[in-house]
């Protein structure tokens, strides 16, 4: 009996020496031995702070990719809206016009772009919401041809009130250089109220709670290392009421479509990353991170997960890119 | 024993978990040890700086990297990546060539890289005139180029042949100083049918055709009667310019080292302030400069 008792107890110390040589293999910061019991819990979470993910076909440590998906944002901004051009022939701008469409913004409605970069979304936006004011007040001034003593009034008292609703839109993003080229690009085209830029985190915000009506995050996404926070994050900075949207690269449903898209995205993509850009390796990250992006259905899990109400998706051009949206009730 | 039965299951998921740790523990471990871990793409592979290639991604990028270095001479990289994905067979033929010779053997062994860091500037300046290491020095000077601007291989899958490759990009600047040429227009495209000639690579064939498009009159006559003709028999003749450590040969005389090589001295000499052309043509700075990793302010 004491045979055995020494046999099970000799069998314990040896598991957890095994479990110290672990964790000094593991590299956990300052812990000195551990013995079974309680302890193997935070051998486990030390092991949890070097849980690795992916960057592209990758296996990286967590920390280290959003460094490196800096940097490659960094090396592509100058080239990023020719590049889109060029691989998507130009059919971002279709996706993108589908987004606002989508989004049907009103007047006075306040938009937060994440990841947005270069503002294609938030110029679109400012664009949108020009024209539908320009509508109504064609509209009002159709309804206004005879208008009645009463009427004229009644609008020289609410002159004064009543200025036309401003929509703002803010670009945040987490690299300075997307940005920096983003600003350029306003400035040549000449727009300038109702947007401003932030440098921002998408998965910590540097925004209170229930600021924003409307939460974009287009092409953003899939390069978030937490993207579970990210999506937390959304729901932390809408509005009651307010509305999440997300258009991100997605699985291809059709087989045959899948073939040649695959074949387009690894022969093509990254050659014409190296000719236009001079930059083959930040091109072939880009198509690897849309294999590794969960798919349609998945996503919608997420953000379901993540608190949203009513989460629905649309396949656009058969499935290569997902709009999602959800609502915050 | 009771005590055998409570305890076994608890010391049996430890068991379970603590394999889990280790196995977890040693992928991390082997993450930080190499830089690249496991990828399901062959990057980095044969050298640094290797990018694999399928041949299709070849054939794509050498039609799109001419393209490009036509429609803009400024990109030296564009030109690299043509030489690269289209210089296969020829760079087989150089490291032939390079093996059947002994010193050339050395070359490839060894594998000597030139640049800045690697070149004791001091003791080359304290050379006498006239030696190849002094007048290397003083080429580079004199044109304001460095060893330094030359783009790494990248599209090479073969790491001998990257080599091979690096080592004529390097030796184009020695080049310029053994056959006497400066880098502008004119300088640049006989060195370009000399090399034309020697290697056979269809980059340099392509730019020793293209090339004289950008010359005025006065030089392209000077290059069809004199200067082309001399490069060209030079370059078929002479010894093959890879294979020699010129490394070692910095106090060797320019003109010991030519006779060596079997090439013959230019028939006109022209000068590295030779610009005059040049100005008239602000185009010009063409194709040919950006070899020398260089943009010309003309």
């Amino acid at each position: 009996m004491a045979a055995s008792m020494r046999l099970l107890v000799r069998r314990a110390i040896r598991l957890s020496n095994r479990n110290i040589q672990v964790t000094a293999a593991a590299r956990a910061p300052g812990r000195s031995g551990c013995c079974w019991g309680p302890s193997s819990c935070r051998c486990l979470s030390d092991a949890a702070e070097d849980r690795s993910t992916h960057f592209g076909f990758e296996t990286v440590p967590e920390t280290e990719k959003a460094k490196r998906v800096y940097k490659v944002f960094e090396n592509v901004a100058q080239k990023y809206d020719v590049m889109n051009d060029a691989m998507s022939l130009g059919i971002h701008r279709v996706w993108k016009d589908m987004l606002l469409h989508a989004m049907h913004p009103q007047p006075g409605v306040r938009l937060l772009d994440v990841a947005g970069g270069t503002g294609d979304i938030s110029f679109r936006f400012l664009e949108y919401v020009r024209s539908q004011q320009e509508r109504q007040k064609r509209r009002a001034a159709r309804s206004m041809q005879t208008p009645s003593w009463q009427d004229i009034s009644n609008n020289y008292s609410k002159e004064d009130e009543d200025g036309p609703l401003e929509s703002r839109a803010v670009v945040c993003d987490i690299n300075k250089e997307m940005l920096k080229v983003g600003k350029q690009k306003a400035d040549s085209m000449g727009i300038s109220a109702g947007l401003s830029w932030v440098v921002g985190d998408a998965e910590e915000l540097p925004f209170d709670d229930d600021q924003f009506d409307i939460y974009t995050i287009a092409f953003g996404i899939r390069n978030v290392t937490h993207i579970d926070q990210a999506l937390q994050e959304a729901l932390r900075v809408l509005k009651p009421g307010g509305r999440f949207m997300c258009l991100e690269f997605s699985k291809v449903t059709n087989p045959v479509l899948a073939r040649l898209y695959d074949a387009y995205s690894f022969q093509m993509i990254p050659v014409l990353g190296e000719v236009i850009a001079g930059d083959w390796k930040s091109y072939q990250y880009l198509v690897e991170s849309i294999r590794k992006f969960p798919n349609q259905e998945e996503f919608k899990g997420m953000i379901e997960d993540a608190g949203f109400y009513c989460v629905q998706y649309q396949n656009l051009t058969g499935g290569v890119v997902a709009l999602h949206s959800g609502f915050k009730l | 024993m009771w005590w055998q039965q409570h305890l076994a299951k608890p010391l049996r998921r430890l068991h379970q978990r603590q394999c889990a740790l280790t196995s977890k523990a040693v992928r991390v471990h082997q993450l930080h040890s190499t830089s690249t871990g496991f990828t399901d793409r062959c990057y980095d592979d044969l050298y640094p700086g290797h990018i694999h290639t399928t041949p299709i991604q070849k054939a794509l990028l050498a039609v799109g990297s001419g393209v490009a270095a036509l429609q803009n001479p400024y990109r030296h990289d564009m030109v690299a990546v043509l030489g690269e994905t289209t210089g296969h067979l020829a760079l087989i033929n150089l490291r032939d060539r390079m093996r059947n010779d002994p010193e050339g053997y050395t070359v490839l062994t060894e594998r000597p890289r030139i640049r800045l860091s690697t070149l004791d500037l001091s003791k080359m300046a304290s050379l006498p005139d006239g030696s190849f290491g002094r007048e290397y020095l003083r080429f580079l000077e004199d044109n304001h180029v460095t060893p330094d601007s030359r783009a790494d291989v990248k599209f090479v899958d073969n790491e001998e042949l990257a080599y091979v490759m690096q080592r004529y990009r390097e030796v184009h600047d020695l080049l310029h100083t053994l056959l006497g040429m400066p880098t502008n227009m004119l300088g640049e495209v006989a060195v370009k049918w000399f090399e034309a000639a020697q290697t056979g690579l269809p980059m340099c064939a392509l730019g020793a055709v293209l090339g004289p498009l950008r010359l005025n009159a006065r030089r392209l006559q000077s290059l069809f009667t004199s200067l082309g003709p001399w490069a060209l028999q030079n370059g078929r003749r002479s010894r093959c310019i890879l294979s020699i450590f010129y490394e070692r040969r910095w106090e060797q005389s320019v003109e010991d080292l030519r006779q060596e090589l079997n090439i013959a001295p230019p028939p006109i000499t022209l000068s590295a302030t030779n610009k005059e052309s040049t100005i008239n043509n602000p185009g010009i700075t063409g194709q040919m400069t950006f070899d020398c990793g260089q943009t010309r302010n003309i």
